[in-house]
């Protein structure tokens, strides 16, 4: 009987286990970049509500303030989606007629829910509570970009403990007055690290290493 | 040598399956029940409650733990069902600031913000806000702004054509702040009117500057 593999069937025996390596280092490698991708994470994927409700026309052109619907982002760890009520306190007098209103009125007249769709979500091991960080001087735009602009709204940001780590290891680069909070244009002047390790004292922003400690956002 | 083969045999083993660590590291990425626990967040859906809603409306009647009584002048603006020009606590610098910004939240986007009842939203539709500065709203008591603020302004006849003009800001406005947004309408009516006998004497050289 003769031999059942040519001579050269060594080299590609050679080969193939550096071939093998490459592939388990390719794999990993894609693998890391998926779970990093924005698609992975959804970032800049605008979603479609229910109800064509445009940021950039009710914020940015008319320039309703964040807190007119969002009523409970300083006081509470919710960012509250308005009741139809809020949206009922203009549109009972204004485009009373539009066919894009038509669900809210129904949902005001029946007390049925619009099914909104959530945007941005974090785990629920996550803790992650609004009113401490607009009053200490973090900016909504900060994390949700600029939604003055969005007439769909997308994420803009990765919502991952790495990423909350840029600021709370760093606080003082991304702090910026109370009074800019919700001023969704607002541009961190050229010292910011100079006024920011100021606002960080003037604010009583804990420590990093409070910032940083586990149980600060997860219990 | 007895020793020494059953030592290398043990390290052999261990090499051999060493691999099995490796598996449990393959476990770990499967694990998502602490993502979505076992409770319910704000908003979340149930399907414990027939309207699928986690978050139970009130129950009609319900009195929230601590609530002030209702019948108060601090809740109603009223004594003895009259409205009375007065505040329930004293006006300082710093409610007139809240008031501010609590007015330029809530009210300038139909009244504006110089309460001169034009803004760029009610243009958009049927909407008339009121003028702060008209003689009749400069002579209302200030508890008038709270009571409104409260319930809201109903126009026309109920049972023709009535219609909700103003919807009630109790839900979204707490009590010390519309408190503080009628103080602030007074002080707006003040600017609005002032003469420079209003100004004290040692401030009145930078006035014009």
């Amino acid at each position: 009987m003769g031999q059942i593999f040519p001579r050269n069937a060594n080299l590609l025996i050679r080969l193939s286990i550096f071939a093998g390596l490459l592939l388990f280092v390719e794999l990993v490698l894609i693998l890391g970049v998926y779970f990093r991708s924005n698609y992975f994470r959804q970032i800049n994927v605008a979603v479609e509500q229910p109800i064509a409700f445009s940021h950039q026309l009710h914020n940015g052109v008319l320039g309703v303030d964040c807190r007119y619907c969002h009523v409970s982002v300083d006081k509470s760890y919710f960012a509250n989606i308005p009741a139809t009520e809020t949206c009922m306190t203009c549109h009972s007098q204004i485009k009373t007629n539009s066919t894009k209103i038509a669900p809210v009125v129904e949902s005001y007249n029946t007390g049925e829910p619009i099914e909104w769709i959530r945007v941005h979500n974090v785990p629920d091991f996550v803790y992650f509570n609004h009113s401490i960080h607009v009053n200490k001087g973090i900016g909504c735009s900060e994390c949700h970009g600029q939604i003055n602009e969005m007439a769909v709204v997308w994420q803009e940001q990765p919502f991952y403990m790495g990423w909350c780590f840029d600021c709370h290891r760093n606080p003082e680069q991304y702090i910026r007055p109370r009074s800019e909070v919700y001023n969704m244009n607002y541009v961190h002047p050229a010292d910011q690290l100079q006024v920011g390790t100021d606002l960080v004292k003037q604010y009583g922003v804990a420590s990093k290493e409070q910032l940083t400690n586990c149980s600060t956002c997860h219990r | 040598m007895q020793t020494l083969r059953s030592r290398r045999s043990l390290l052999a083993r261990l090499v051999r399956y060493s691999w099995v660590g490796l598996l449990g590291m393959l476990l770990t990425a499967c694990h998502t029940d602490m993502y979505n626990q076992a409770k319910l967040q704000t908003y979340e859906p149930s399907t414990f409650f027939a309207d699928g809603r986690a978050s139970r409306p009130v129950v009609a009647g319900a009195v929230v733990v601590g609530q002030d009584e209702v019948d108060t002048f601090l809740n109603t603006g009223k004594i003895d069902g009259e409205l009375v020009d007065m505040m329930p606590f004293p006006v300082t610098a710093d409610l007139l600031a809240r008031g501010q910004q609590q007015y330029t939240i809530y009210c300038s986007v139909c009244h504006g913000v110089a309460g001169l009842g034009q803004s760029a939203v009610a243009e958009r539709g049927a909407i008339v806000p009121a003028n702060f500065h008209q003689q009749r709203l400069r002579d209302v008591p200030v508890s008038h702004f709270f009571d409104i603020i409260t319930n809201g302004v109903y126009r026309g006849d109920p049972t023709k054509d009535g219609y909700q003009s103003m919807f009630s800001y109790a839900s979204r406005v707490k009590v010390e702040d519309r408190w503080a947004i009628a103080a602030y309408i007074r002080a707006l009516q003040l600017s609005q009117n002032a003469t420079v006998d209003d100004v004290p004497l040692d401030m009145r050289d930078q006035l014009g500057q």
